[in-house]
């Protein structure tokens, strides 16, 4: 088995002179629009990946974490001793012991205006205000050991009140805390001006109201962090499953008191993100101060249970929805009325009122209409905290919007595709302002929804549709368009005083071997972000891609920025490299020049060269503008300085968002007597602007159309009303696996940003925006010969045998 | 303070003798104690095949198994059967078509799909789906995956055919 020549044959080793190029790409320029498998893919295959988790430290502590088995309780007793005893307990700490070491933080922001929440603290004091909010930490030599000792801590509470429903929580009921005078965390009343009267004139208004079910990320590598405080130096270098190293860093630094420069956060391979890893969880705040008290590394590692518990939760809404349109089928306006519970906190630094702020913004998002009013009701419950999950209130948004259209089209007897057509706002109006306010550059609503029909063969599936129902099976399709927000400027957090980089960087090496370095401030979390990278500074230097090595997620060595997150990561991070490698060429010419004596105009970087620009001879390979450049700088001219490396930075600024664009469409049976609802296909056209590599943005999509679907169809953190969890394993909790997920299909639009050289838009998030609204009409389209709708997720079999009278 | 006894097992080809707690699972013994840390723990209940290893030939979930019942038995692991490159040709076809996002499933899928491949020259599309049903993926929508395990068994068929 383990003959040398078998082995190469079948897993071929990379050699210096050969190093691992991934198939199919090729060795010239020009990586941008090419499905370049990436190259950190490989280690990941092989079971060589390093997560937070692989990693051990010399003298690295567990702590496991007591939490409230009530969701809303006095803590009357807590005594740690009989804990404290166990074997291998090295120490116990309630949360005022915690809180000596660990500032409370207040999560707010300027530009929401009114937001209120109370300080949170990283452990728990008097009281609990969910279930599974730790109250307690204990720190043992293993995890087993920890938890052992889990079971000898003496609690004794006293129960309070407890809200779970939001419609309680805003009648004010039952104040969850009392000092901020009711359970109201945020609100936004919006409306343009002549409104009333639009509505008041409309030949048609059309109201509906929407359920959305709680639902979480499920990263399938819990949350996981090892903390070393080093007493010598007063510094903390935290390996963390993150997607924003630099705001966490601030963030140790500010609440746990050590300068910033003394803390060093390192992200290694995360196992999955979506939005759940970039907030401050208390038990993580909680790891770090231990690690400051016991002057030693510790780790924790959310396991499934305190994944259900803990990692935020988000999108649960009830929103009652209102289209006005003329006869002829115009839409004249929308109305807006969402009611969304957060848990007990708003979530730090991002705060749980961006969600639903989200929702006020986009609703009705791709129409040409004047008229909107919105009213949004952010509540407090007793129920773990909400806060930004991929699509951030897109998957609201587009279902409301999608969901009123398609009635609003039933009412008038059109076709969805037809008042689609006559209502999304045209291609050549642009720049548009919103009446929400936002600005859209340029977007391609009726491009993609041209393509869109004739990819799924419409007409062809509404005559088979037709068909079908004759021998009563029923299949429906359904549309949802979308806009997409992505490349934040500073408007989504910087200017309401959240220390949250809306810029990142890029700094470009040139080795003395000709190999390229590049360290970049956004993060990997498996969407192939270093991958594209490499196709970026590839292209922008003029290298093949194998000599390109990428380095980001560790605050010691990138530059500042962001991180991942709001579909930032190649559109912003992207332009910044593109930048920064276009320099270190411009450089590389500067000294070639000098070695060659040559006008610098008169040459090029190319395949691993300097070239003549005219007739593309080599001049002088890069290892020998990387040797002359270290070692023999003594030939070039007295006063040449040779810089081969370069950092650059760029933030968008001239919109706040650099939106997107697109429509999804989903094909599905139900059966009728079942509930069952079989997903037969589901397409998507999309508009990123330059496809940096199609192979990547096609399954990203992918997997955010299944993320979308998995809320729509399967997904939801059911609640008893005394507040308890009642699916906190993945036995009872469903996610989509592979026998319920149908092919998806997925083509493009492209429509590149002017604002940016590279001209990526953000891809990220736009499945999951659009899958629920799509797979919602089709359900809906299907169960039309019954005259009935459903409108809340999931849609389980049980609510639609409901809708249908069956139960 | 629970006793420890003593296990002998056959991992990746090389037996290993280690003293473990009862209680330890398959997953965590493989991971804590032997640093193969290329299987995953992600539920802990059986659902997701992030911590799928091979035991005595047969595809297993680590953390519904104890290291204990591995006494005398053979162990197989990501790290063991990409030495012997018995994955490869999968590995390759994952690579290509990007059938992975942050790789956390991978090792169970690859040791899910190798366990296809080998028995089912015949598989569809639709057994593929089936088959891959117990391993959870988060990022890629699996249509990847369902791709890469077609295109090698179509090539392992096509070799035997040829």
């Amino acid at each position: 088995m383990n003959d040398r020549t078998e082995l190469e044959r079948l897993a071929p080793a990379p050699s210096a002179e050969k190093p691992d190029a991934p198939a199919r790409t090729k060795t010239a320029t020009g990586y941008i629009g090419q499905s370049v498998p990436r190259a950190g893919a490989r280690r990941l295959l092989q079971g060589r990946g390093s997560y937070t988790d692989d990693l051990k430290l010399p003298r690295l502590a567990h702590v496991v974490f007591f939490r409230s088995p009530y969701a809303h309780a006095r803590i009357r007793k807590l005594d740690l001793t009989k804990a404290g005893r166990q074997a291998g307990v090295l120490a116990v700490f309630d949360g005022r012991a915690i809180a000596e070491y660990c500032a409370p933080w207040v999560a707010v922001l300027g530009h929401l205006k009114g937001i209120k929440s109370p300080p949170q603290h990283a452990v728990a004091i008097e009281r609990a205000c969910w279930q599974g909010e730790a109250v307690a930490a204990i720190v043992a030599e293993s995890r087993a050991q920890g938890e052992d000792a889990l079971a000898h801590v003496e609690a004794e509470w006293e129960e309070l009140p407890v809200v779970t429903d939001m419609e309680d929580a805003l009648s004010n009921r039952s104040v969850i805390h009392p000092e901020l005078g009711d359970n109201i965390c945020f609100k936004r009343d919006f409306v343009t001006e002549g409104f009333e009267d639009a509505f008041a004139k409309a030949d048609v208004v059309v109201e509906e109201t929407y359920g959305f079910g709680r639902h979480t990320g499920v990263t399938l590598e819990g949350r996981s962090i090892v903390a070393d405080y080093n007493a010598g130096e007063h510094s903390l270098t935290v390996y963390h499953a993150t997607q924003a190293p630099h705001m966490m860093q601030d963030i140790f630094s500010r609440h746990l008191n050590i300068p910033e420069a003394n803390v060093r956060v390192i992200c290694k391979d995360v196992g999955g993100s979506f939005g759940i890893k970039v907030h401050v969880y208390p038990d993580e705040m909680a790891t770090a101060a231990i690690s400051v008290m016991l002057r030693r590394p510790v780790k924790f590692v959310a396991d499934r249970l305190e994944s259900f518990l803990t990692d935020i939760h988000a999108r649960e809404h009830k929103a009652t929805v209102r289209l006005a349109c003329t006869k002829d089928g115009k839409i004249v306006g929308f109305d807006l009325d969402d009611l969304t519970g957060i848990g007990p906190y708003s979530v730090y630094p991002r705060t749980s009122g961006i969600e639903g702020n989200q929702v006020v913004n986009l609703t009705g998002g791709p129409y040409a209409h004047k008229n909107y009013r919105a009213k949004l009701n952010v509540v407090f419950t007793n129920k773990n905290v909400t806060c930004q999950y991929r699509a951030v209130g897109h998957p609201i948004a587009v279902a409301l919007t999608e969901g009123i259209v398609d009635l609003a089209a039933q009412k008038l007897g059109l076709d969805p595709a037809e008042f689609r057509r006559r209502n999304l706002i045209p291609d050549d109006a642009y720049p548009y302002t919103f009446p929400s306010g936002l600005k859209f550059e340029q977007l391609s609503h009726h491009q993609c929804l041209d393509k869109l029909l004739e990819l799924m063969d419409y007409k062809g599936l509404r005559a088979e549709q037709k068909k079908l129902r004759e021998n009563k099976v029923y299949r429906g399709i359904g549309l949802a368009a979308m806009i997409e927000v992505t490349n934040p400027s500073p408007a989504f957090y910087g200017v309401g005083g959240a220390r949250i980089s809306a810029q990142d960087g890029a700094t470009v090496r040139l080795e003395p071997t000709g190999m390229v370095t590049c360290l970049v401030s956004v993060t990997e979390q498996g969407q192939g972000t270093e991958g594209i990278f490499a196709q970026v500074c590839a292209t922008a230097v003029g290298v093949s891609i194998d000599k390109v090595r990428v380095i980001t997620g560790d605050t010691g060595t990138t530059p500042y920025g962001g991180g991942t997150w709001a579909s930032r990561g190649a559109g912003i991070g992207g332009e910044a490299l593109l930048q920064a490698g276009k320099a270190l060429r411009a450089n590389i010419l500067e000294l070639a020049a000098a070695v060659l004596n040559v006008d610098k105009n008169a040459l090029d970087v190319s395949e691993d060269a300097v070239r003549d620009k005219a007739t593309g001879e080599a001049k002088l390979p890069l290892a020998e503008v990387g040797r002359i450049g270290y070692f023999r700088p003594d030939t070039l001219p007295l006063k040449f300085q040779a810089e081969l490396t370069v950092t650059r930075h760029y933030t968008p600024r001239e919109y706040g968002f650099t939106f997107t664009n697109g429509i999804q469409a989903s094909y599905v049976e139900v059966d009728a007597d079942t509930g069952f609802v079989k997903l037969l296909k589901h397409w998507c056209v999309e508009d990123c602007g330059t496809v940096i590599n199609p192979m990547l943005v096609d399954e990203q999509i992918r997997g955010g159309v299944v993320q979308g679907l998995g809320g729509a169809m399967l997904e939801e953190c059911l609640y008893s009303d005394e507040g308890q969890l009642l699916n906190g394993s993945l036995a009872d909790y469903l996610v989509p696996m592979s026998g319920d997920t149908p092919d998806i299909v997925v083509a493009h639009i492209s429509t590149p940003t002017r604002q940016s050289e590279l001209g990526a838009k953000g891809v990220g998030e736009a499945g999951t925006a659009g899958a629920p609204g799509a797979v919602m009409n089709a359900i809906n389209d299907a169960l039309a010969p019954f005259g009935k709708r459903v409108n809340v997720q999931p849609f389980t079999p049980e609510r639609i045998l409901k809708a249908l009278g069956k139960i | 303070m629970e006793e420890f006894v003593e296990a002998t097992i056959t991992v990746n080809g090389k037996p290993v003798t280690r003293r473990v707690q009862p209680r330890q699972h398959l997953i965590d013994f493989l991971r804590e104690e032997l640093g193969l840390t290329g299987s995953h723990t992600a539920c802990e209940h059986g659902v997701c095949g992030a911590c799928t290893v091979r035991v005595d030939g047969e595809i297993r979930r680590g953390c519904l198994m104890l290291a204990v019942q591995a006494h005398g038995c053979s162990v197989d692991t990501v790290e063991g059967l990409t030495d012997n490159g018995e994955l490869a040709a999968l590995q390759q076809a994952f690579h290509e078509r990007n059938a992975l996002q942050c790789g956390f499933c991978t090792a169970g899928m690859l040791l899910t799909a190798q366990a296809l491949v080998a028995t089912a020259p015949e598989a569809t599309r639709e057994d593929i789906r089936d088959f891959m049903s117990g391993n959870l993926c988060r990022c890629t929508g699996y249509q990847a995956i369902v791709d890469a395990i077609e295109e090698v068994i179509a090539t392992r068929r096509k070799g035997a055919r040829a």
